[in-house]
């Protein structure tokens, strides 16, 4: 297994499945009384969150801990703009440590490949800026494997605020990792640059039109994307109506594509705009598994840290 | 000051030549069998002899940053990179807008004595954007300031640029702009906006918001009548318009890096901050534009935009970085090897294009000359056979923000001469 | 959703240089003696637990239950699979894989007879990470061991209460366990030449 996680493209379709696999393992043990398990004693793994996110961090937290690791948290306020003082002055006192692991979270792209080239420690991208989110991926495709089955074949659409999201470029990658289909729909001023050649180098589908899919491609599942009311002052869309009227998952929506697919789930990476993005209905209702991509991140977490941090040193 | 011989020089003087040069100026060119015993001596069998490199675009960092490079040390990296003449931009703490300030650069150049330093003047003051700066007393100050830009910061206001530009055609100015439309790219753009930009999620820096300014002033230059240059020019669509402006005798130049020309944006695929600069590294296509323009002569320049940076300042994120790479050193030897050892250009053309036309757009009538006697001894030596590889430890700026590390090209510079001083042979620097 | 189990069985092919030491007919009656063995030493089924190994220890397992149940005339006797990789003491020395399942039946393990389930005993490391993992779990009774094949060589102080057959072997040789309805083929013990296990 690589010894960093910092893009779904680091993990081959083997790891995944392996990820995957073990998740489901790391999944009965949350449900014990004595949940632990022995297998990173004596490790020492520092969350260091530059960016607030108190689901992930914990998340990570209650992983390493359960897995006997010595967990220990940091945050950083934006330690880029102190005058003199860099992003490697921040992890390099970490880095005399000796520590085995970082799990970085980070508001700006790249960086935890760049600390990766600056520390020993193994790296663990908990995301970075709008670049990608590894284990929201993972947890998002053992909840849905959980769901549905085996993903090869299945189809899947993301929509909404592409060109800010990490959580759409993880996720294409492991989708298509495992051998799902996967069409993107927003907006023109919400696709990325370079979504065309990016598309079809990487074999998946684009759309401006949410109702053309649903009509004629009916996903398996649809993964609705968070949107920012910022990006409205930003202006890449008019008004959150508008946004709605074209791209939002309302009732009528769900129920156009549950009458050709009766089984398609509902996912969100939370958190969610109840009326934006996603109507109350929608998040609510029986094709949602967006509850279960929570309580699935613990044991992905767990899982990614066994893989990374146990075994013998990779590389 | 005594004499110095340079003996067996090809270039410009068709067979090999000796070349005698004596109180700052060329004195005789031919053979030369009678110097003094005292003459210093080059053989420079092998070698050609070129004016002296003009460099329109350098970050000298003094006053303000002298962490990162000085008016010394970057005169010593000039030196090395065979340069006589610098022009240091204006972006300092405190900026060049006064003709105080414009008169301490230049002082504390002469006084290091390693190149030529000239100052340019910001355009506005505090380099704002709102107000003109003092152009006029920068002109006339010992300084003699004729090129101003607000580099680092585009002049956007069209109301503003067009003043300017109508402003300093009494003595003969000229705005070199940094063109990039804060609405289109803002402070945050930091890398071409592509697929790769798409990918990495980092903010887009779109050709067009280079593009529409280049557009705009060159259609303000033809309405005022006023010179323009164009700073770092760096994408094919640009060219275009340089090329339309040019055949309708619009008063543009325009000068390209070094790492615009070899450099593509491909590079910034791992997130290396020692690839971030501002215009970004461009996709081959705006590459191929720019070196056949540079080859025909549509662009006019090369010049370095040598940007040195503190270790710590590009230690950071990509997005949070300095913008910016060193090129002194290197230049020459990356555009002789990209565009003379493959045939696009002569070694006459390499000259014209980092001597003579930038010496030209900066008035700098000592730089640039012809190689006849009496002329000025503003001259490089440099070997078109010698390979070199860039050691990025090994540099004479204070900084060590250098794309070149490990990487070999043909072409070096051997010696550096100032007013008939030699400020630099094989590498080193004379102090 | 796919389960680990399902997978294909890994095992590697068979050593055609080595020699068979118990054949399908051997293992009926070594498992037959052993749920004799257990049923004499616990005065019955009551409270018996079987947990297998994975992963031919959990196939033993299974069949063990049914002949334990056959023999006693009792209801089927609970059968489970507890999985030890991660209370193993020597992850650092190879690359990781996934788990399979633990699977503790429905009346749980606490004041029961766990009889833990494997193929082969040998160092015993992985009985006392499997004590480690019952640990959590919850607490037995009483936990014995019965193994197929004890080929000696033990590095901890771990004995099995029930063996099928003592096999002493060198380091160098390996034991290969073949059982249907794991792998493909007959149910056979052979021990082949190379190294290690």
């Amino acid at each position: 297994m690589t010894r960093h996680l910092l893009s779904s493209a680091d993990l081959s379709r083997r790891d995944v499945e392996t990820i995957l696999d073990t998740a489901a393992s790391m999944h009965d043990v949350q449900r014990r009384e004595v949940k632990k398990l022995p297998t990173l004693r004596g490790r020492t793994i520092i969350n260091f969150f530059f960016e607030d996110s108190t689901r992930t961090r914990s998340s990570f937290e209650i992983a390493g801990k359960w897995m006997s690791a010595d967990t220990i948290n940091l945050s950083a306020k934006g330690s880029s703009t102190s005058k003199g003082e860099s992003l490697r002055d921040s992890v390099q006192t970490i880095n005399a440590m000796a520590v085995d692991a970082l799990v970085i979270r980070h508001n700006q792209s790249g960086a935890c490949r760049q600390v990766a080239g600056w520390v020993a420690a193994s790296v663990i991208n908990a995301g970075d800026g709008t670049h990608e989110h590894p284990t929201q991926a993972l947890l998002d495709a053992y909840t849905l494997r959980s769901r549905i089955g085996a993903l090869d074949g299945t189809h899947v659409a993301i929509v909404g605020d592409l060109t800010h999201s990490r959580v759409f470029r993880s996720n294409v990658i492991t989708l298509r990792t495992l051998g799902a289909r996967v069409t993107v729909v927003a907006p023109p001023t919400l696709m990325p640059a370079g979504i065309a050649a990016w598309s079809q180098r990487d074999g998946f589908e684009t759309s401006w039109d949410l109702d053309a899919v649903l009509a004629d491609d009916p996903p398996d599942a649809v993964m609705m994307l968070r949107v920012q009311r910022e990006r409205m002052s930003g202006g890449f869309f008019p008004t959150a109506r508008e946004y709605t009227v074209g791209y939002g998952l309302t009732r009528p929506r769900l129920a156009t594509l549950l009458a050709s697919r009766p089984d398609a789930v509902v996912m969100h990476p939370g958190p969610m705009n109840r009326g934006l993005e996603i109507s109350a209905d929608a998040a609510e209702s029986g094709a949602s598994i967006i509850l279960d991509q929570v309580s699935g991140g613990l044991a992905v977490r767990m899982a990614v840290l066994y893989h990374l941090l146990a075994g013998e040193e990779s590389e | 000051m005594s004499a110095l011989l340079i003996t067996g020089a090809r270039g410009q003087l068709g067979e090999p030549s000796d070349v005698l040069i004596r109180d700052g100026v060329i004195a005789e060119i031919g053979r030369i069998t009678d110097a003094p015993s005292d003459t210093a001596r080059i053989d420079a069998a092998g070698l050609d002899l070129l004016p002296g490199f003009v460099d329109l675009h350098t970050h000298l960092r003094e006053p303000g940053r002298e962490d990162a490079e000085t008016i010394a040390s970057g005169s010593a990296a000039a030196a090395a990179g065979g340069f006589t003449a610098v022009l240091a931009m204006a972006n300092t703490t405190p900026a060049t807008d006064t003709a105080e300030a414009a008169e301490l650069l230049y002082d504390r150049g002469r006084t290091v004595g390693l190149v030529d330093v000239q100052p340019i003047g910001a355009v506005t003051k505090s380099l704002a954007g709102q107000e003109l700066a003092e152009l006029g007393l920068m002109a006339r100050s010992r300084a003699r300031v004729r090129i101003f830009s607000d580099d680092g910061h585009c002049v956007h206001d069209a109301r503003v640029m067009r003043r300017a530009l109508e402003y300093v055609k009494p003595f003969d100015g000229v705005i070199s702009q940094h063109a990039q439309d804060p609405a289109l790219a803002g402070g945050a753009a930091c890398c071409h906006e592509g697929e790769l930009s798409g990918r990495l999620g980092l903010p887009g820096w779109p050709g067009v918001a280079e593009s529409v300014i280049v557009a705009r002033d060159v259609q303000l230059a033809r309405h005022t009548g006023s010179r323009v240059h164009i700073a770092h020019i760096s994408t094919a669509e640009s060219v275009e318009i340089l090329r339309w402006a040019k055949d309708r005798g619009i008063l543009v130049t325009a000068e390209v890096t070094p790492h615009h020309l070899a450099l593509d944006t491909e590079l910034v695929r791992n997130y290396d901050p020692t690839f971030k600069v501002n215009p970004p590294l461009r996709p081959s296509e705006d590459q191929e534009a720019l070196r056949a323009a540079l080859a025909d002569g549509t662009i006019d320049a090369v010049a370095t935009d040598h940007a040195p940076h503190a270790r710590h300042d590009k230690e950071h994120t990509f997005e949070a970085a300095a913008f910016g790479m060193l090129g002194l050193e290197s230049a020459f030897a990356v555009v002789h090897d990209l565009m003379v050892r493959t045939g696009r250009m002569t070694m006459g053309d390499l000259s014209q294009r980092m001597s003579r036309n930038p010496a030209a757009i900066a008035g700098l009538s000592d730089h640039g000359c012809a190689i006849v006697a009496g002329a000025p001894a503003n001259l490089v030596l440099v070997d078109p056979d010698r390979t070199i590889t860039i050691d990025a430890s090994e540099s004479n700026s204070l900084s060590r923000n250098n794309p070149w590390h490990a990487m070999s090209f043909t072409g070096a510079v051997h010696a550096t001469i100032l007013r008939g001083r030699l400020t630099a042979i094989d590498g080193k620097v004379q102090q | 959703m796919t389960r680990p189990e399902d997978r294909p069985p890994a095992g590697a092919p068979l050593d055609p240089l080595g020699r068979t030491v118990l054949t399908a007919n051997d293992i009926r009656r070594c498992l037959r003696r052993i749920a004799h063995e257990i049923l004499e030493h616990n005065k019955g089924a009551a409270d018996l637990v079987l947990l297998g190994i994975p992963s031919r220890g959990v196939e033993l397992a299974e069949r063990l239950g049914h002949i334990l149940a056959d023999v006693e005339g009792c209801p089927a006797v609970p059968v489970g699979a507890l999985d030890i990789t991660m209370h193993r003491d020597d992850l650092r020395s190879q690359p990781t894989r996934a788990p399979m399942r633990t699977v503790i039946p429905a009346g749980g393990i606490d004041d029961k007879i766990v009889v833990l389930v494997d193929d082969v005993l040998y160092s015993g490391r992985t009985i006392r990470a499997a004590l480690d993992a019952l640990a959590d779990l919850g607490r037995p009774r009483a936990v014995r061991l019965a193994v197929l094949i004890d080929r000696g060589h033990r590095e901890l102080p771990i004995r099995a209460d029930h063996v099928g057959k003592n096999l002493p072997t060198s380091h160098a040789e390996k034991v290969q366990v073949r059982l249907r309805g794991f792998d493909s083929g007959e149910d056979v013990v052979r021990i082949a030449s190379g190294a290690g296990r």
